[in-house]
C-alpha cells in the first residue's frame, strides 16, 4: 500500500517525523479551542454582574494556596438532581473573571458554586476552624490557622493590576485603593466603607466575616465563600436578565 | 562517574552549575519574603554542590577513547534509582492522603499537611517524579540500543535529568508551602513552568541528536512514541501554563486564561498529559521492552503504524469529556465525546499488539514475573482505554463526574498501566546496565508481582464500587419527588470503599518497596559479564 511505502521512509527522517507529530496532534486543539474565543455566545453578557473585592480576591488565593479544588467542585451541571441539591446550573459568565477557574472535577465534598447566603458567617468560621464541631461525620481538614494568620493585604493592588492587563475590568481607582478595600470591607464601621460600596456596587457584603477586629485570612476566606455565585442575581432569574449580544 | 565527561564538557558543566548557584542566589535575594526564596536557595544548594562534584575532577585526566565504543548508561542507572526513591515518597503520600479520607485528622494540626496541599504532592510525585524519570531514564537507553549509537554527549543528558528533577523539587516542595495554581496537574508556578521548558527543549535536541547518529536506517516504532511524548508535552505544558506573575520577586501568579476557555485549555492538557505523558511515553517502553523480554518481534508493523498515528491525532480532541454538562458549548462537549469513542480503536490496536506479540512466549508470561509485569500492563491499557472511552459518553458521564469512579480509573490506569510496565521495564533493563547476570532475588520480583496485582485490584473494585454509590445516591428520589440522600449520607457510605482502598494502597506500597530492596540488592551485588546489545552489527555466524 502507498501510504505504508510513504511512512516506510518517514519513519527514516526524524525531523519529518517530528513535524508529522506537530501537525496531527495540533487539529484536535485548534479546533476545539480557538473558536470559543471568538464566538460571542461562548460567554453570556450579564448586567450586573461584578468583580471580587480585593478581601474576596485574597480569600480566593487562599482557597487556591490549600488545593480546595481537589474536593470540591464549582460548577452545577445541566442535569435535575445537581439544581435540585444545590441550585441553578452555572453559567460560563460567572467565572468570566476566574483566572484560573475552579470548576474543579471531584466532589468529595459537596459543590459550593452557590455556596454564598447558604450558611451564616459564625457556621464557616467553625466549620473552618474545626468542621467535626458542626458536622460531626465530616472529613474536611481542619484550617484552624486561618483564624490567627493576619491578611497580607500591602501587595493586593499589584493583583488587582495583574488580572486587569489579563482582562478583568479593574479600574485605576480599585487598584489605588485594594489594601484600604480589603480593610473596610471588614470593618463595615470605617471611615473606607463607604469607597467599597461605591467601587463595587451596593450589592457587596461589608461585615466583620470573623467575627474578631483583626483582619485574618478567615475573613477573606469567609468574604470569598460566601460571594459564591453571587456576583450576578443573572442565574436565578435567567430569562429576564440575559441579554443577547 | 563525572571524569567519564571530557574536558570541556566538565567545563561547560562547571559553568552551567555556576550559573545555576547565580539563579538561585538571585530568586533568594529579590524573594526575601515570599516563598520562593526557598526555592531560590534549593537551587543555590544544587548549584554548590555540582560546582564541587565537578571541580574536584576538573583536572583529572581526559577519558580514554574507548569510552566512545561504549553506550553511555551512567544517566540511565541515576535516572532509575530516582524514580525508585520519587515512586516510593510519592506512593507513602498517596497511602497518607487515603487515610486522610477515612481518619481526617491525621494532619497533626498542621498546613502542610492538609488533603489539598498533600494530594498534589502525591499525583505530580508519581506522575510526573516517578513516571517521568521513569521515561528519561528508560528513553536513553532505548534510543541509544535501537539506534546502535551512543548518546550525543555526556553532558546534556545530566543537564535534563538534574535540571529535571530539580522542577519535579519545586513543584512538590512548591505544594508543601502553599505554592500551586490549583491547576490540575499543572500546579507549578511560572519559574518552575520555565525552568521545565528550558529543560525539555535540552532533552527534544539530545533526542534529535542521537537519532541522527544511528546506524540503523528505520527510527524505531518505541523512538517514534518518545518523540511524540517529548514533542507534545511542550505543545501542551507551554500553552497551559501561560501566566502573568504578580510580581518577579514573588512565586504568585495568575493564568492568562479565565472561565470556560481555562477549563478547555486546561482539560485540553489535562487529558493529554493522561495521553502523552502517561501514555505515549510509557507505550515507547512497552514496544521495545516487552518484545525483547518476550524474544518475540512485534506482532504487526501496520497495526504499529495505525495505532500511533491514531491516537496522535484523535487524543487532542478529548479533553472537553471533562466538562459534559458545564458551561462549554454544547458542541465541544459533543466532539469531545466522539473522539473518545474513536479513539477506542488506535489504543486497542496498541494493546492487541502487545498481546498477540506475546503468542508463542506464553510460557515465558507464566514463568517470569518481568514479563508478567508487561502482559498485566498491557491488559490493563486496554481495561483502562475501554473504560475512559466509555465514562467520555455523555449519559454515563452524567453518573460517574464528579465521583470516585473517575479516581479509580485513573488508578487503573496509573497503577495497572504505568507502573506495572515501569516495573517490567526495570526488572529488564537493570541486570542488563550494572553487568549482572539478573535480578538478585526473582523470588523478590514475584512478591513484588503479586502484591502489585492484588493492590491494584482491591483499590479498582473499592472505588468503582464508591463511585457508583456516589453517583446512585446523588440522583435517587424518593417517592415524594424529592431527593433522597443528602450529600453527608453518600459521603457517609463511601467509609468502607475508603477503607479497602487504604488496604489495596499499602498492598502497592508494600510491592514498590519490594521492588526498591531487590534493586538495591542488585546493584550492590558482585558485577557478572551479562550480554549486551552490541554497539556495532555483528555478522551472522
Amino acid at each position: 500500500m502507498a501510504l505504508f511505502k510513504a511512512h516506510y521512509n518517514l519513519e527514516k527522517n526524524s525531523i519529518a517525523l517530528v513535524i508529522g507529530i506537530i501537525l496531527a496532534a495540533s487539529v484536535g486543539g485548534i479546533v476545539e479551542i480557538a473558536p470559543l474565543f471568538t464566538i460571542d455566545e461562548t460567554v453570556e453578557t450579564l448586567p450586573d454582574m461584578r468583580v471580587y473585592t480585593p478581601l474576596e480576591l485574597a480569600g480566593r488565593n487562599i482557597y487556591i494556596r490549600e488545593g480546595c479544588y481537589a474536593c470540591h467542585s464549582q460548577m452545577i451541571r445541566t442535569l435535575r438532581d445537581e439544581v435540585e441539591r444545590y441550585g441553578p446550573y452555572s453559567l460560563a459568565a460567572e467565572s468570566q473573571y476566574d483566572h484560573p477557574m475552579l470548576w474543579g472535577s471531584k466532589r468529595t465534598g459537596p459543590d459550593i458554586a452557590r455556596l454564598g447566603g447558604k450558611y451564616s458567617d459564625d457556621w464557616h468560621v467553625a466549620h473552618l476552624i474545626n468542621p467535626r464541631a458542626v458536622v460531626p461525620t465530616s472529613i474536611m481538614p481542619a484550617y484552624p490557622w486561618l483564624a490567627t494568620a493576619p491578611l497580607a493585604v500591602d501587595d493586593l493592588g499589584a493583583h488587582l493590576a495583574a488580572l486587569r492587563t489579563l482582562g478583568v475590568p479593574y479600574t485605576d481607582e480599585m487598584i489605588a485603593n485594594a489594601p484600604r478595600d480589603a480593610e473596610a470591607q471588614a470593618n463595615p464601621d470605617s471611615a473606607g466603607a463607604a469607597g467599597v460600596t461605591e467601587r463595587y456596587g451596593e450589592a457587596t457584603t461589608l461585615r466583620r466575616f470573623s467575627g474578631t477586629p483583626r483582619l485574618t485570612e478567615m475573613d477573606a476566606v469567609v468574604a470569598y465563600l460566601q460571594v459564591l455565585g453571587q456576583l450576578t442575581q443573572a442565574p436565578y432569574a435567567p430569562d429576564a436578565m440575559l441579554e443577547q449580544p | 562517574m563525572i571524569a567519564q565527561l571530557t574536558r570541556t564538557e566538565r567545563n561547560v558543566a562547571m559553568t552551567l552549575a555556576a550559573l545555576l548557584a547565580l539563579l538561585g542566589l538571585t530568586m533568594a535575594a529579590v524573594g526575601n519574603h515570599d516563598p520562593m526564596a526557598v526555592h531560590g536557595f534549593m537551587a543555590l544548594a544544587l548549584g554548590l554542590v555540582l560546582v564541587f562534584a565537578v571541580g574536584g575532577v576538573l583536572e583529572e585526566p581526559t577519558p580514554s577513547p574507548a569510552r566512545l565504543l561504549q553506550y553511555y548508561d551512567d544517566p540511565i542507572k541515576v535516572g532509575i534509582v530516582l524514580a525508585m526513591i520519587w515512586g516510593v515518597f510519592a506512593m507513602a503520600i498517596g497511602l497518607w492522603v487515603a487515610a486522610l479520607m477515612v481518619w481526617p485528622d491525621a494532619t497533626f494540626g498542621q498546613a502542610w499537611s492538609s488533603y489539598g496541599r498533600l494530594r498534589p504532592v502525591h499525583t505530580t510525585g508519581v506522575v510526573f517524579a516517578f513516571g517521568g524519570n521513569a521515561l528519561i531514564a528508560t528513553s536513553f537507553h532505548v534510543m541509544q540500543r535501537t539506534c546502535r549509537a551512543r548518546l550525543a554527549d555526556q553532558l546534556s543528558p545530566w543537564f535534563v535529568l538534574i535540571g529535571y528533577n530539580l522542577f519535579c523539587l519545586w513543584a512538590v516542595s512548591g505544594y508543601f508551602m502553599g505554592i500551586t495554581q490549583s491547576k490540575e496537574y499543572a500546579e507549578p508556578e511560572w519559574y518552575a513552568d520555565i525552568w521545565l521548558v528550558i529543560v525539555w527543549v535540552a532533552y527534544l535536541v539530545l533526542y534529535l541528536r542521537t537519532l541522527k547518529r544511528r546506524a540503523e536506517p528505520h527510527i524505531y516504532v518505541a523512538n517514534w512514541y518518545y518523540l511524540a511524548f517529548i514533542v507534545v508535552v511542550a505543545m501542551l505544558h507551554i500553552v497551559n501554563a501561560a501566566a502573568l506573575p504578580v510580581s518577579w520577586t514573588g512565586a504568585k501568579s495568575y493564568p492568562a486564561f479565565s472561565g470556560v476557555q481555562d477549563a478547555m485549555v486546561q482539560w485540553w492538557y489535562g487529558h493529554n498529559a493522561v495521553a502523552f505523558f502517561m501514555t505515549s511515553g510509557f507505550l515507547g517502553m512497552l514496544y521495545y521492552y516487552l518484545p525483547v523480554r518476550a524474544q518475540r518481534p512485534i506482532f504487526s508493523y501496520r497495526l504499529s503504524i495505525l495505532s500511533f498515528w491514531g491516537i496522535t491525532f484523535f487524543y487532542l480532541w478529548v479533553g472537553s469529556h471533562h466538562l459534559h454538562y458545564t458551561a462549554l458549548p454544547h458542541w465541544v462537549q459533543t466532539l469531545g465525546m466522539t473522539f473518545s469513542v474513536m479513539l477506542l480503536v488506535p489504543s486497542w490496536a496498541s494493546a492487541g499488539n502487545a498481546l498477540l506479540t506475546l503468542n508463542g512466549a506464553w510460557h515465558r508470561v507464566r514463568d517470569d514475573a518481568t514479563l508478567r509485569f508487561m502482559f498485566v500492563a498491557a491488559v490493563f491499557y486496554g481495561l483502562s482505554t475501554f473504560e475512559g472511552s466509555f465514562l467520555a459518553i455523555r449519559p454515563v458521564n452524567a453518573l460517574s463526574h464528579y465521583t470516585d469512579w473517575t479516581v479509580g480509573h485513573v488508578h487503573s490506569g496509573a497503577l495497572g498501566w504505568l507502573a506495572m510496565v515501569t516495573f517490567g521495564a526495570f526488572y529488564s533493563v537493570i541486570p542488563q546496565i550494572w553487568g549482572r547476570p539478573a535480578m538478585y532475588s526473582p523470588k523478590l520480583v514475584e512478591w513484588h508481582f503479586w502484591l502489585a496485582l492484588t493492590g491494584l485490584l482491591t483499590y479498582v473494585f473499592a472505588l468503582w464500587n464508591a463511585g457508583i454509590t456516589q453517583g446512585l445516591m446523588w440522583r435517587t428520589y424518593n417517592d415524594a419527588g424529592t431527593l433522597n440522600y443528602s450529600f453527608i449520607d453518600s459521603m457517609e457510605a463511601m467509609r468502607p470503599y475508603y477503607i479497602a482502598r487504604v488496604v489495596g494502597g499499602s498492598l502497592f506500597l508494600a510491592g514498590i518497596c519490594v521492588g526498591a530492596v531487590n534493586i538495591w540488592l542488585t546493584v550492590r551485588g558482585a558485577r557478572n559479564a551479562a550480554a549486551d546489545r552490541p554497539l556495532s552489527p555483528q555478522p551472522a555466524e
